[in-house]
């Protein structure tokens, strides 16, 4: 096994190339999902990220067009214990991803999870890239705080997803996966995606405004947030993810780098509210910094952190989470068929 | 929300007796619950027949009800306890069924009880196949499609392929797959005629769909989690506790395992369980993605017990949390503490578990798989792949060698298999095949098995891998793959990673090994033992270190233990456990044969056996060092000889005199052991036992050795009195705890044979001898713990059949019924106190208590159920009263097989049994039963001047005549007494206790158990329910 994952504190892990050859430099991650590789991969909030997967087996049910969440991949590597299947392993090869399997993916975790997200390079061979060569580049790469992602994964023009239906929505693609759009749809809406560039204007005259979800640091994203501002009270915004922490930022919330983020399936999320309680699928690196004021309507029951927001006056909420899943737990799909008949009524 | 505080008093039920479809995994969940109701301050009360459970223990709740498992009993306890409120969702059907039973009944109400956890409504609802059916099509969802026809004009509209099913009919006789419509209607012909009551069954075929469970929790302000999902192996339609499973799902992709997670929410709810658990099955075409729900237990279940263990999330301890009051999120997760029980389990592993079966031990059962559950037992693997999860699970079935199974080796796959699991095993193979031993390792094959590739032993694979740093690494179960810190103490080991948090702190440690799947002959009674041996040396200042298999167990608690491994029981795993916590000690005796067969290798591997040393069980299994023992002490045992041919066995007969008992040693459970009454049968006995490889002192883990096959042959003594003695030695003093009297004559396994303490027909004189006996028996084998020794006495005459320097199964029945607690005497013992010290009180029983065993013929249609000297019960039940007769009625009913008291009493004795039936048939008479036996035996009864209706035998009947066994079926009959023809009577005898078994009449197959039911019958007095604190004089 000549492949391996270097750490940026100097941690390597060694592994078996089951990928394309080269080598991916980025934050190493870890989402605890069992299931969904495809969709997590070809999510664009997993840009310029190397992703471990805690579940035991990865790519036991091969891939489908269907589940994917863009056009392409989006994380640089897969990091797996175990390659479940071979359809898998040619998937990451014909897109040029590198991917490792026999990585002692635990020890990875347990280590993120004691030091935080570390930049890291994974490299399919040491024909490629020695371990002693790589260090210096992983150390050389720029951290994931102060980066702004979205313009290289946003669409470069607007573009109709679905044409007809009631309401109107607009997504604003920070790097929007494809299950937001689809949900929008099957709840009726018409759909259409607009450039993260785009300004207010433009927007104000759909019946509602998704933000989506995206990759990167949120604070850097100085003129995406002016533009949520600009529409507060105009229209009414629906937040996902990114999208939930430029409207954070928007309504003078502060957003901050969690120690490893939260990746997974399960993360269970208080709505404040009701007192019910949400399985939610969740990537994110930022969050909101916790806050007991009434708008924050969800909590995360694992650190605390504000998982949804209510603006009632300004018609804008938000979530941190996916409720549209893809992949994941389908619990919150109420919220946005729920938001999107309010916008129809 | 939090906890009720209208409620102050909560009576839990239990599952009753170890039977197939029920075992250990209630005590499990009954334990877990009791714990957690008591440490928020409820009074709790238990009702539960099986002593063998830690839930019966005295100090596990506050008030104890051994008592059977029946509405009327229940109902009584309900009565004079008064709880408020009644939780029957973890015990199993049993509790459900007599929940259901007393609130229908009005009891209920009446007492002003509460039922918690699941309402009737409910239950109805999850039950009756047309609620069910509505509830799931009131959420979009199928059931598979099903029609009850009675004739060939009912087949309209009937789509194929469809399982055509006759009922009543045994094994499914007449039933069959059809593809087209011709067939369907032949096989309905048939299946119509082949029915007693002319029903047939068609159902949807789903035959290659792909089965999923789903085990769903949901509380009163409707948070529902999906706690595990669980993919089985073999086909649909096999039942899923025959069926080898795997957890997390491995097929399906994240929409299909959606869909099935929504499908799952929506039933729970329109269901309308509230508080709690359930089981949710699925069937889902492999090819369309069509999903079937095939059923919903409303309740924790076996299969919820193994997701508990397979996650680290206990479901039955939330469960009982919710059911009284507390919602999800308030309930702490208690490997993590900082995250709450909402938060799914996610693994990083793969769990695997394997069915246990035990057909050996039911010749002529039906072995083919299906609906109805035969497996007596699981074993569960933890890897980092599918692969080494289903190999730690494959191996620790502990499975004799060349025993009839299902996926007896890694060729003998199920014909619809997932193509995936299929590709996954042929690939491990392959990595054995390779020769590396990293790869194989990696893979998850056993040192054993490698070393049989290798042409080498186990411990030579386990030195190369030791000089090559091949060592196991250990990872911690923690229900959150990492992300959040967790300081689980739940274990498994894998390969070629780092090793997690290695044991600190500087308590001494003391590994108990378990006792592996449960098998017939080896069953909860020793996780009892176990569980209570990490309790005492925890006490005693120790860390328990707990290696154990078996996901149903309380000892596979994580709470039970300072560490647990979950690790199959083999040396290669338990020394790399030793090598890992370097213990003071390890623990042998209390699980049963598993330890036992890895004492020496423990010893060889440089750890001590705390305890009764490994010498000491040699001195006991090994025959000739045993007879030389006794010998020295002056004590008989009935001659004997070993031998290893036909020949020799004969010529050894011959001096010993018939009848023979033939066993192999070393064997618990009397596999293969027969009673010889003349020549033919020796020889036939010595052919059947030549296949057969018997684990052999002096040989590694039980591999055959052609050269020394070691049958021993001793003298079966008639008309004995069998007694089991349960004792304490610490090496030089001996106390008595139990002398228990067997019911049934020997000849029957003591395990099958119903027992009393203290022991009704012992004078003083052989008393006094036993004790003698045992006494000089203690020391001088060098037991330091506890010591059972089996004897009989004929003549007058004490004989020691055998000595177990270790647990035996009367252990928990015993300790209940003296109110000492042996496992406990016996840890200090083996930790360095003297009896002296412990100072024990000596028994003095004021109560007769009974165990009566319980056993699974009804599941083994074809085989003979009659007892014998091979164990069959898979579990017993315990009864005490004031008199033996009341006692004896109470573990009759208590184990399903309530005495008649009036009615109709068939009776047919083999000729040696004809002098004392008279006895027993006059008793009826007198009693008012009317007497019918077959030509023989009447024949003797009139000579003794009772009044009695002749019926034909099978074989003689004239046709049209009614014979026995019509009279059987057809319920007229309420008692059978008949004891088999000494060899080859498969005939008669067995065609009758077939019926019996069919029919539900208790059917009494020795005579010796015929006259102690007689008795019981005419002398049993109604008695109102005692705790067991109040029978022991315990406060509480």
């Amino acid at each position: 096994m000549s492949g391996y994952l270097l750490l940026e504190d100097g941690t390597l892990l060694r592994g078996r190339s089951v990928g394309a050859d080269g080598a991916a430099f980025g934050e190493a991650v870890f989402t605890t999902a069992m299931t969904g590789y495809q969709e997590t991969v070809t999510d664009p909030s997993y840009a310029e990220q190397l992703v471990c997967f805690t579940a035991p087996m990865v790519g036991n049910y091969g891939v489908a067009e269907e589940r994917l969440e863009s056009d392409g991949p989006h994380a640089k590597a897969v990091l797996m214990r175990r390659l479940g299947g071979s359809e898998w392993a040619e998937w990451l090869r014909r897109h040029g991803l590198v991917g490792l399997e026999e990585i002692d993916t635990r020890t990875l975790v347990l280590r993120l999870r004691e030091a935080g997200a570390m930049r890291g390079v994974a490299v399919s061979s040491e024909d490629v890239l020695s371990p002693d060569d790589a260090l210096g580049r992983v150390r050389a790469t720029p951290v994931m705080a102060g980066q702004a992602l979205v313009a290289q994964v946003s669409t470069p023009a607007a573009y109709v997803f679905r044409a007809e239906g009631s309401p109107r929505v607009a997504v604003i693609d920070y790097g929007t996966k494809r299950s937001i759009l689809r949900r929008l749809a099957t709840a009726g809406a018409s759909v259409t995606v607009f450039p993260h560039t785009v300004g207010a204007e433009e927007l104000v005259a759909f019946d509602g405004v998704v933000l989506s979800n995206g990759p990167g640091d949120p604070e850097p994203l100085v003129q995406e947030v002016e533009t949520v501002r600009d529409l507060l009270g105009r229209v009414p915004v629906f937040g996902i993810c990114l999208g939930h922490q430029l409207l954070g930022l928007a309504t003078g919330h502060e957003t901050y780098k969690l120690p490893f983020g939260h990746r997974g399936a399960n993360h269970p999320v208080l709505d404040r509210r009701s007192g019910r309680v949400l399985v939610t699928s969740q990537n994110h690196g930022f969050a909101v910094a916790p806050s007991e004021e009434a708008e924050a309507t969800h909590v995360s029951l694992y650190d605390g952190t504000v998982e949804g927001f209510d603006f009632p006056g300004l018609r804008a909420r938000s979530v941190q989470f996916h409720p549209e899943a893809g992949p994941g737990p389908h619990d919150a799909w109420p919220l946005l068929e729920a938001w999107v008949e309010e916008l129809r009524a | 929300m939090p906890r009720r505080d209208d409620l102050e008093s909560i009576c839990v039920i239990g599952s009753g007796p170890i039977v197939i479809g029920q075992a250990c995994e209630f005590d499990y969940s009954g334990c877990q619950a009791l714990k957690v109701l008591r440490e928020d301050g409820f009074r709790t009360i238990v009702v539960n027949s099986n002593p063998a459970t830690i839930m019966t223990d005295p100090g596990f709740a506050d008030r104890t009800y051994i008592e059977p498992l029946d509405p009327e009993s229940v109902a009584s306890v309900l009565e004079r306890e008064r709880p408020d409120a009644l939780l029957p969702t973890l015990g199993g059907q049993t509790a459900l069924n007599i929940a259901v039973a007393l609130a229908e009944a009005g009891v209920l109400d009446d007492l002003g009880v509460e039922l918690i956890g699941a309402k009737v409504d409910v239950i109805r609802r999850a039950e009756d196949r047309d609620e069910f059916r509505k509830a799931v099509e009131s959420c979009g969802l199928r059931v598979p499609s099903s029609r009850i026809v009675t004739s060939l004009d009912q087949l309209d509209g009937i789509e194929v392929p469809a399982v055509v099913r006759p009922a009543f009919t045994l094994g499914g006789h007449g039933g069959g797959f059809v593809w087209t419509h011709e067939e369907l209607r032949r096989q309905v012909e048939i299946g119509l005629a082949e029915s007693p009551i002319g029903q047939v069954l068609v159902d949807e075929s789903l035959r290659g769909w792909d089965e999923f469970e789903l085990e769903v929790i949901r509380d009163r302000a409707d948070n529902v989690v999906i706690v595990c999902s669980i993919e089985n192996l073999d086909p649909m339609g096999v039942h899923t506790g025959d069926s080898v499973t795997v957890a997390p799902q491995m097929t399906l992709s994240d929409e299909a395992y959606q869909e099935l997670r929504d499908a799952a929410a929506a039933i729970i709810r329109a269901v309308g369980v509230e508080t709690g658990g359930s089981n949710i099955q699925f069937a889902r075409s492999r090819e369309t993605g069509e999903v079937r729900v095939i059923e919903m237990n409303p309740r924790v279940s076996r299969s919820s017990a193994l997701a508990s263990k397979a996650t680290g999330y206990p479901i039955a301890k939330v469960a009982a949390k919710l059911a009284v009051g507390y919602t999800l999120d308030e309930i702490p997760n208690d490997l993590t503490k900082t995250t709450p029980a909402s938060f799914e389990p996610t693994l990083d592993y793969v769990v695997v578990k394997f069915p246990r079966f035990a057909f050996e031990k039911f010749p002529g059962a039906d072995q083919t798989l299906g609906t109805q559950m035969k497996s007596v037992g699981e074993a569960m693997g933890i890897g980092r792949t599918f692969s080494e999860a289903f190999l730690k699970a494959f191996g620790s079935r502990e499975l004799d060698p060349g025993v009839p199974t299902p996926w007896a080796t890694l060729d003998d796959l199920p014909d619809d298999l997932h193509p995936w699991f299929r590709a996954e095993i042929e690939k491990a193979k392959a990595e054995l095949r390779s020769g590396d031993l990293a790869r194989a390792k990696r893979a998850g094959f056993g040192d054993d098995t490698i070393g049989q590739v290798l042409g080498m032993t186990g411990l030579e694979v386990r030195r190369r891998r030791h000089e090559l740093g091949l060592r196991p690494a250990f990872r911690r179960v923690d229900s959150c793959a990492g992300e959040v810190e967790a300081a689980s103490n739940y274990y498994y080991s894998t390969w070629g990673e780092s090793d997690e948090a290695p044991p600190t702190g500087d308590r001494p440690r003391v590994v108990i090994l378990g006792s592996g799947p449960n098998r017939i002959g080896q069953g909860i009674e020793f996780d009892y033992c176990c569980v209570h041996a990490a309790q005492t040396f925890r006490a005693l200042g120790y860390e328990a270190i707990m290696v154990n298999c078996n996901p149903e167990t309380v000892s596979t608690d994580y709470d039970t233990s300072d560490r647990l491994y979950f690790e199959p029981l083999s040396p290669e795993e338990v020394l790399a456990v030793c090598d890992r916590e370097q213990p003071v000690g390890v623990v042998t005796q209390f699980g049963g044969q598993t330890p036992l067969r890895l004492a020496r290798a423990i010893e060889e591997g440089g750890y001590r056996i705390l305890g009764t040393p490994h010498d000491a069980i040699d001195l006991a299994e090994d025959r000739e060092r045993f007879a030389r023992l006794v010998e020295e002490l002056g004590v008989r045992c009935p001659p004997w000889a070993i031998v290893s041919s036909a020949e020799e066995a004969l010529r050894a007969a011959a001096e010993i005199g018939y009848p023979v008992l033939v066993r192999p040693s070393y064997v618990l459970g009397g596999r293969a052991m027969r009673v010889c009454y003349d020549d033919e049968q020796l020889a036939e006995t010595m052919a059947a036992a030549r296949g057969q490889v018997f684990h052999v002192p002096g040989l590694e883990h039980g591999r055959p050795d052609p050269a020394d096959p070691a049958v021993l042959i001793d003298r079966f003594i008639e008309n004995a009195i069998e007694l089991d003695v349960d004792a304490l030695c610490d090496g030089e003093e001996v106390y008595i705890a139990a002398v228990m009297q067997h019911v049934e004559e020997a000849g029957v396994h003591s395990g099958d044979s119903a027992c009393v303490l203290p022991a009704p027909s012992l004078t003083l004189a052989a008393a006094l001898e036993v004790e003698h006996v045992v006494k000089r028996l203690g020391p001088a084998l060098g037991v330091i713990g506890l010591l059972n020794v089996q004897l009989a006495i004929a003549d007058n005459v004490v004989y020691v059949l055998e000595a177990n320097p270790r647990a035996s199964r009367t252990v928990p029945f015993a300790s209940k019924a003296i109110g000492v607690n042996l496992v406990e005497a016996a840890c200090k013992l083996a930790a360095g106190s003297t009896l002296a010290e412990l100072a024990l009180p000596v028994p003095r029983p004021t109560q007769v208590s009974v165990k009566a065993a319980v056993l699974p013929f009804a599941r083994f249609p074809g085989a003979d159920p009659v007892l014998g000297p091979e164990m069959r019960s898979t579990g017993e039940v315990m009864a005490s009263a004031a008199d033996l007769p009341t006692a004896l009625a109470k573990a009759e009913r208590a184990a399903g097989r309530p005495l008649p008291t009036s009615g109709t009493a068939f009776l047919s004795v083999r000729d040696e049994d004809k002098p004392a039936v008279v006895a027993v048939a006059a008793a009826l008479a007198g009693l008012g039963f009317q007497l019918v036996a077959t030509e023989g035996t009447a024949t003797t009864l009139r000579a003794a001047g009772l009044s009695v209706e002749t019926v034909a035998k099978v074989a003689d009947a004239r046709p049209g005549e009614d014979t026995v066994v019509d009279l059987v079926r057809r319920g007229r009959c309420d008692l059978v007494i008949n004891t088999p023809q000494g060899g080859g009577a498969r005939a008669d005898g067995y065609l009758i206790r077939e019926a019996a078994q069919i029919a539900r009449i208790p059917c009494i197959t020795t005579i010796s158990g015929a006259a102690a039911a007689v008795h019981a019958i005419g002398n049993a007095r109604a008695e109102s329910a005692l705790s067991l604190q109040e029978r022991i004089g315990m406060g509480a």
